[in-house]
C-alpha cells in the first residue's frame, strides 16, 4: 500500500498531515497537564485517558507526515523538533486550560469538529489516511459522547458552573472558526480526494454545537470576530510555553531514551 | 545435516494462545483478537498484530512479549508488522476470553454498543434509561451503574455494583 497513487503537491500532504497530528499533540499534551490535578478521580482518568487516545494518533498522524516528507523524520523527531512556526495545529487546542469547565468546553468544540472530520477522511483517495480516520473515529466518538455530557451537565448545572460555561465558550468560540477556513492547502487535499473542504464541515458541526448548547442553556455568542494562523504556523504565545515543557527533554538530551 | 522442519502455523498459533496480554494477563492475546495474521514468508516468520487502542502503552510490551515466546520457542528469522484497518474490535475477543475476563473480575463488552459519537442516545443515557445492561462480574447482579466511560486502562469503563457495593471494569465497546 503505497501513497504514490494519489497525485497531490507532497509539501502540501505534509503541511496538511502536520495539521491532524498537531492537532491531536498540542490538544493531548494540554489535557495531560490536568494528570493529577482534577476534582475527582474518575475525571482524572477519563482526561488521562482522552490525552492518551490523542497522542497515540498523533504518532499515526505525525508518522504517516514524516513517512510523506520521505526525509527521515519520524513522528517523535517532528513532535520534538520543530519549533513553534513549524507547527500546524489550530490556536483552539494550545488555548489555556483554565478551570476544568474551560477544558471541557474547549474539548466539546473540538471533538465536534473532529468527529465529522475523521468520518469524512474515512472516504479518503489515501487508504493510509482511511484507516488513520477509521481507527480513531472509534475512539473520538467516547471523547465527544463525554465532553458533550460533561457541557450539558455544567452549563445545566448550579448558577455557578453555568456562568463559568458561558465564559468558557464565550471566550473559546472566536477560536472555532479556523476550523472550517479553507485555504491553498486544503484545497490541494480536497482536489486530490485525501480530504474534504473543512467548509464542509461546518454545517454538522453547527447542528451538533447548537443542539448540546441548548440543552446546556447557553447562549452562542453574537460577533463574527474569527481569530486565525495557527494552521499555517502563526500561533499564540501559549504554544511556546507548551512547546518548553513538552521538548525540554529531547532538546537538553537529543535522542534520549529509558 | 537436515535442516528440522519449520513449525506449522497451528503450533505457532498456539504458541501465541499463551502469551498473556501484560494489561490483562487474564487473557492472552489470541484471546483478545489481536494477532491478525499468521504465516511464513520464505525462512522468515510475520506475525501481524493491530493495536487496541492508537495509544494503548502495552503495544509496544505486546510486540516485546511476541518476539520473546516465540523466540524461546526456536524460531529466529521473526517480523512483527502492525495493522490499522480494519480496526480492532471488541467483538474480536473470543467467547473463551470473555469467560475468562469475568472469571478475574471484569465485566465482558456487550457488542454493538460503541459508542458511534451520535449524540442521539445521549439524553436516555443522562437519564439513566439506557437499555445497557451490565452484569456484576463478582455477584452476577444486573443492579449496576455507570460511574464513568472511562477506567484504568483506555480499553475499560468504570462500573459500580448497587447490589453487592463493589466497583468494577467493564471492557467497553469498540
Amino acid at each position: 500500500m503505497t501513497g504514490a497513487a494519489v497525485a497531490v503537491d507532497q509539501a502540501a500532504y505534509f503541511d496538511w498531515l502536520c495539521r491532524m497530528g498537531d492537532n491531536c499533540l498540542i490538544l493531548g499534551h494540554r489535557v495531560s497537564e490536568w494528570c493529577g490535578h482534577s476534582p475527582v478521580l474518575e475525571e482524572d482518568i477519563a482526561l488521562a485517558n482522552t490525552a492518551l487516545d490523542l497522542i497515540g494518533q498523533t504518532q499515526l498522524w505525525l508518522g504517516l507526515a514524516g513517512e510523506v516528507e520521505g526525509k527521515g523524520r519520524t513522528a517523535d523527531r517532528l513532535a520534538y523538533f520543530r519549533d513553534a512556526a513549524q507547527f500546524r495545529n489550530v490556536l483552539l487546542v494550545e488555548r489555556p486550560n483554565g478551570d476544568f469547565g474551560t477544558t471541557l468546553m474547549r474539548q466539546f468544540l473540538f471533538d465536534a469538529w473532529h468527529m465529522e472530520m475523521l468520518r469524512a477522511l474515512q472516504r479518503s483517495a489515501d487508504p493510509r489516511v482511511a484507516e488513520i480516520a477509521a481507527k480513531a473515529a472509534k475512539e473520538v466518538a467516547y471523547h465527544l459522547e463525554r465532553s458533550a455530557d460533561l457541557v450539558i451537565r455544567l452549563g445545566d448545572g448550579t448558577e455557578e458552573s453555568h456562568a463559568r460555561m458561558q465564559k468558557a465558550l464565550d471566550a473559546l468560540y472566536p477560536y472555532t472558526g479556523e476550523m472550517f477556513l479553507a485555504d491553498a492547502v486544503d484545497q490541494a487535499m480536497a482536489e486530490a480526494g485525501i480530504a474534504p473542504d473543512p467548509a464542509d464541515l461546518r454545517a454538522a458541526w453547527d447542528r451538533t454545537v447548537g443542539q448540546v448548547m441548548a440543552e446546556a442553556t447557553l447562549r452562542l455568542p453574537d460577533g463574527s470576530f474569527q481569530h486565525r494562523g495557527g494552521k499555517t504556523g502563526r500561533h499564540t504565545e501559549a504554544l511556546g510555553f507548551i512547546l518548553a515543557d513538552m521538548q525540554f527533554l529531547q532538546r537538553a538530551y537529543p535522542g534520549g531514551v529509558w | 545435516m537436515a535442516t528440522p522442519a519449520p513449525p506449522e502455523l497451528a503450533q505457532v498459533w498456539h504458541w501465541l494462545s499463551q502469551v498473556p496480554d501484560p494489561e490483562i494477563p487474564a487473557i492472552s492475546l489470541t484471546d483478545l483478537g489481536i494477532i491478525r495474521d499468521v504465516q511464513w514468508q520464505g525462512d522468515t516468520l510475520v506475525v501481524t498484530v493491530t493495536p487496541t487502542y492508537s495509544g494503548c502503552p502495552a503495544t509496544t510490551v505486546i510486540n516485546l512479549d511476541i518476539e520473546a515466546a516465540l523466540r524461546s520457542h526456536g524460531v529466529e528469522k521473526l517480523r512483527l508488522e502492525r495493522r490499522l484497518s480494519p480496526p480492532w474490535t471488541t467483538d474480536w475477543i473470543t467467547a473463551e476470553g470473555r469467560d475468562k475476563l469475568r472469571a478475574y473480575g471484569i465485566a465482558p463488552p456487550v457488542d454493538g454498543t460503541a459508542a458511534d459519537g451520535r449524540l442521539a442516545g445521549r439524553i436516555a443515557r443522562l437519564a439513566g434509561t439506557s437499555n445497557l445492561v451490565i452484569a456484576c462480574p463478582h455477584c452476577g447482579s444486573t443492579a449496576t451503574e455507570r460511574v464513568s466511560q472511562f477506567g484504568s486502562t483506555p480499553c475499560k469503563a468504570s462500573w459500580r455494583c448497587t447490589a453487592c457495593l463493589e466497583p468494577f471494569d467493564y471492557f467497553k465497546c469498540i
